[in-house]
């Protein structure tokens, strides 16, 4: 039997993972893959509280999470087409147009 | 040490070697293959926890539908290397630290209040994906109902985001 508190840590290290992928990368498509790394991690710490609780309710809002996850990855994938259509590169530091 | 143990220590080993290769690989591609490790490995914890149809969902929705997107769209644009610019002083100096610190506070807080949790003394009594299904369409079945609406209105905005602009 693991611990529950194993899958918490192991959950805060990916989102963690995530965040700083987040912040490092300059590629528009590896930081949206970040933003999924972060709601799997997400979805871990759901499935465990919902085992260690012995209810199902976390177990159906990960489902929740997975459905508007692939929503935004179909729109936010439009719009990396867009940005790159536009402005012929994938990296960020050419997307700035709202910087002062 | 008891097996289930060592299978969760090695799947968490891949969790985490796939999310800093995620990091580390220059190539988008090469970050997308190692997201997919990190998605089947957590579809074998969700498995290790008793929740077979999460896992099944995670498999097919995540491994399969998103990240076979995302490698058709890194194909599609036909993303090359990242390129070295100067690393943002934003970044190095603010960003990189406060995401360690968050990554601290995050594993602290469940370290300590993690512990009093129980653990379900039945798992497999649990997760039984009738039970998942019953809930879904009683206790949940707004927010089903909203998602299948959700999905309608990404399909549109995905089609009006990425059709060709016509000539005016």
């Amino acid at each position: 039997m693991v611990p529950t508190q194993y899958y918490l840590i192991l959950s805060a290290i990916l989102f963690g993972l995530g965040a700083v992928a987040f912040v490092v990368k300059r590629n528009i498509i590896t930081i949206f893959m970040s933003i999924e790394l972060m709601l799997n991690a997400v979805n871990l710490a759901f499935v465990a509280f919902s085992q260690a609780k012995g209810k199902l309710d976390g177990q159906v809002f990960v489902l929740f999470v997975i459905v508007v996850a692939a929503a935004e990855a179909a729109v936010g994938l439009g719009i990396i087409i867009l940005t790159a259509r536009n402005r012929r590169s994938l990296n960020i530091e050419r997307v700035d147009l709202l910087k002062l | 040490m008891t097996p289930a143990l060592i299978v969760f220590f090695v799947l968490a080993a891949l969790c985490v070697i796939g999310a800093l290769s995620l990091i580390l690989q220059k190539h988008p591609i090469h970050s997308a293959l190692s997201l997919i490790v990190v998605m089947v490995s957590l579809a074998g914890l969700y498995l290790l926890l008793g929740a077979e149809f999460v896992a099944a969902v995670q498999i097919i929705v995540y491994g399969g539908a998103i990240m076979v997107l995302f490698v058709f769209v890194i194909m599609l644009l036909n993303a090359s290397a990242e390129e070295h610019t100067s690393f943002s002083k934003l970044a190095k100096f603010g960003g990189l630290p406060l995401a360690l610190a968050l990554t601290g506070l995050l594993a602290a807080a469940m370290i300590r209040n993690g512990g009093a949790l129980p653990n379900s003394p039945n798992p497999d009594a649990l997760a039984s994906t009738s039970s998942i299904s019953m809930m879904l369409f009683s206790t949940f079945v707004y927010p089903f109902e909203l998602t299948s609406f959700l999905i309608l209105v990404a399909i549109m905005g995905a089609l009006v985001l990425a059709q060709r602009e016509k000539k005016a």
